[in-house]
């Protein structure tokens, strides 16, 4: 067997096992077999309202979101040819922040959810990245301009509400997956939808990585294709902020191990989709177990392991 | 036009930004009634001038020269032109440390508050520099890690999540002057070294290794620049909050004026920084009125802008 298709049968493996852990533990144990017998329809009631209404969402949301982002990075880093060149660092996590925070604190309450709010921010901020910054390592540089623009706006606008309200918002400046099981199958579906595409475009860009004279001989246009891309990596990176908001460093690190693992030096969406959502579900477990009874928020887990991972990415390599 | 007029006529435009700084603000008060206030002190105008605005007219010369030569500091030492205290992740530290302090439940006042931040100062420039020639998203990655830890961290208590939310926002409305009493000395440190250091930077401007063979010692010149950096950034922020974009900025006005010899970046970033950062928060006074814009996001609206553009015009293999 190739070693791709290895590592993506572990990565499912690996999956299904943590999602069993995750269903299995927590403040209410339930026994394998009884977990069986839910699954075939066949428990009592208070196992499958855990089962069906808690854990089971949020699982699959931490898988679907992880994927989303994982695909994304793939797809951002192949066309900046920059490790670092994922949603987070174009400026699209400050704005889907902006986004909610004007959805909750400045907009009348219901004219749009956090979640669209979130989206909105963040395609708006992607748009202008790629606008002024380009396709190349500039979009890297003036998103992260933006980036450090608008978290002044959003401690801003922080500051304008009351406590409670702050505090309400606040949560969407990190991702978190705590009670967001209902924007499960919206997400399902977009990402679902996009993967294809990610995992299509994402071989155009093995020939980009060649360089643009080579691609253009070999029939590829670099500028349409790197376009595309963006665009497939910027709606995945919506499915996952409209759920879960501003996660970071998913994006990040999933198509870096992805690389890893595979030892294949192209893009390749779809693994990087499979280790994104294993680390996203394993991240989201540790985050819910770490502080118990304390629920701290996903994103701040994928914060600070993910901050702690760039350190030393940026370590070994002087020059990125 | 030399540079010691250009100078001079700089430190003017500072001298009318002071007095534009003395008589707007939220209470409209009259440029008699200024000047009345400031001879005599009295009454309630008395009171606006002397214990709001000038205290913030005098934070806002300190802080603006602390950061404006910082940045210049920075982008001498790193060679990049979008090297800016705020960017690269140091003021952010600064403020995590502070923020952390309040979770912990360390003392909290003044000389706490100022050792924090450039403990904080200290390890995030350090760390940057030490993580190699990408500066930019070195520092944009610690930012992010200490932006999402603390705000991780934050949410989880009420106590310090309203502490930290208007803790970074740096502003120059409602501070007093006690904290200048300890942080002046640590400006004045960061200030001298930075002056020191001027001196070889033209030299160290050249490379490395062309430095070294003109008798400079890159690696101890870095230390000491980095040294300043910390201090002036670090003090700056315990004083208003973090406040970025104007390191950025600031020099590179300077070098549009006076070319590219680094002391007098230097000296023109010394007064142009003030100049700058007071401008900024007379605009957020009038911007909004009855209440006022921080000075923070008005610096924001100003150096956004500024740095896409330079990162837009400038070859990318020197960013």
């Amino acid at each position: 067997m190739r070693r791709p298709a290895v590592v993506v049968t572990v990565l499912l493996a690996t999956a299904l096992v943590l999602a069993v852990v995750a269903v299995a533990t927590g403040t209410l144990p339930i026994p394998l077999a009884d977990l069986w017998a839910a699954l075939i329809g066949d428990g009592d009631r208070r196992t499958l309202f855990v089962l069906r209404e808690l854990r089971g969402p949020r699982i699959g949301l931490a898988l679907i979101v992880g994927a989303a982002l994982g695909a994304a990075g793939a797809l951002f880093q192949s066309v900046t040819r920059n490790p670092l060149g994922s949603p987070d660092i174009v400026g699209f996590t400050s704005g889907a922040a902006t986004g909610a925070l004007v959805a909750i604190l400045v907009l009348p309450a219901g004219v749009i959810s956090a979640g669209a709010g979130a989206v909105a921010g963040g395609f708006a901020v992607a748009l202008v990245s790629v606008l002024t910054g380009g396709t190349g390592r500039r979009l890297i540089l003036v998103g992260i301009g933006l980036a450090a623009f608008l978290t002044s706006v959003n401690s801003f606008l922080l500051t304008r509400a009351s406590i409670t309200e702050a505090q309400n918002a606040g949560v969407w400046l990190v991702g978190s997956l705590n009670g967001r099981g209902s924007h499960l199958l919206m997400s399902a579906i977009l990402t679902f939808a996009l993967l294809p595409l990610a995992a299509w475009y994402g071989r155009g860009l093995t020939i980009l990585e060649m360089g643009d004279d080579k691609a253009q001989s070999l029939g590829v246009r670099p500028d349409h294709q790197r376009l595309i891309a963006i665009a497939v990596g910027i709606g995945l990176t919506g499915a996952a902020v409209a759920a879960a908001g501003p996660v970071g460093f998913v994006a990040l690190a999933a198509p870096q191990l992805a690389r890893r693992l595979t030892r294949v030096a192209s893009p390749m969406p779809v693994v990087s989709a499979l280790v994104g959502a294993v680390l996203l579900l394993a991240a989201d477990m540790l985050a819910q177990r770490v502080l118990t009874p304390q629920q701290i928020p996903v994103g701040a887990m994928t914060g600070f392991l993910g901050g702690i991972y760039l350190i030393m990415l940026l370590r070994r390599r002087t020059r990125l | 036009m030399t540079r010691r007029a250009g100078l001079a006529a700089c430190v003017l435009l500072l001298g009318v930004t002071i007095v534009l700084g003395l008589a707007i603000g939220a209470r409209d008060l009259s440029w008699d009634v200024v000047l009345h206030a400031l001879r005599t002190r009295e009454g309630e105008a008395g009171e606006i001038v002397w214990a709001v605005r000038i205290p913030r007219t005098i934070l806002a010369l300190c802080v603006g020269a602390a950061l404006g030569v910082a940045g210049a500091l920075m982008q001498a030492l790193t060679r990049n032109p979008l090297a800016d205290p705020g960017l690269l992740g140091v003021n952010a530290g600064a403020a995590a440390a502070v923020v952390l302090g309040v979770v912990l439940g360390l003392p909290d006042g003044d000389v706490p508050r100022l050792i924090l931040a450039l403990i904080g100062a200290g390890l995030a420039s350090a760390l940057v520099m030490a993580l190699g020639h990408s500066l930019i998203l070195a520092g944009a990655a610690i930012t992010a890690t200490l932006t999402g830890l603390v705000a991780g961290i934050t949410l989880l208590d009420q106590n310090a999540f309203d502490h930290y939310r208007f803790w970074v926002v740096g502003t120059l409305a409602d501070q007093t002057l006690d904290l200048l009493r300890y942080a002046g000395p640590v400006l004045l440190a960061g200030l001298v070294i930075a002056v020191g250091v001027g001196r070889v930077l033209d030299v160290i401007a050249l490379g490395d290794d062309s430095g070294a063979a003109l008798g400079a010692n890159p690696a101890r010149t870095r230390l000491w620049g980095l040294t300043a950096v910390a201090l002036l950034c670090g003090a700056a922020t315990a004083l208003v909050g973090p406040i970025g974009f104007l390191g950025l900025a600031v020099p590179h006005a300077a070098r549009l004026i006076c070319g590219a010899r680094q002391r007098w970046i230097l000296a023109y970033s010394a007064i142009l920084g003030p100049l700058v950062l007071l401008a900024a928060d007379v605009l957020g006074r009038i911007a909004a009125r009855p209440g006022e814009i921080e000075v923070a996001i008005v610096m924001g609206l100003i150096g956004a802008p500024v740095f896409i553009a330079l990162a837009r015009t400038r070859k990318v293999a020197d960013l």
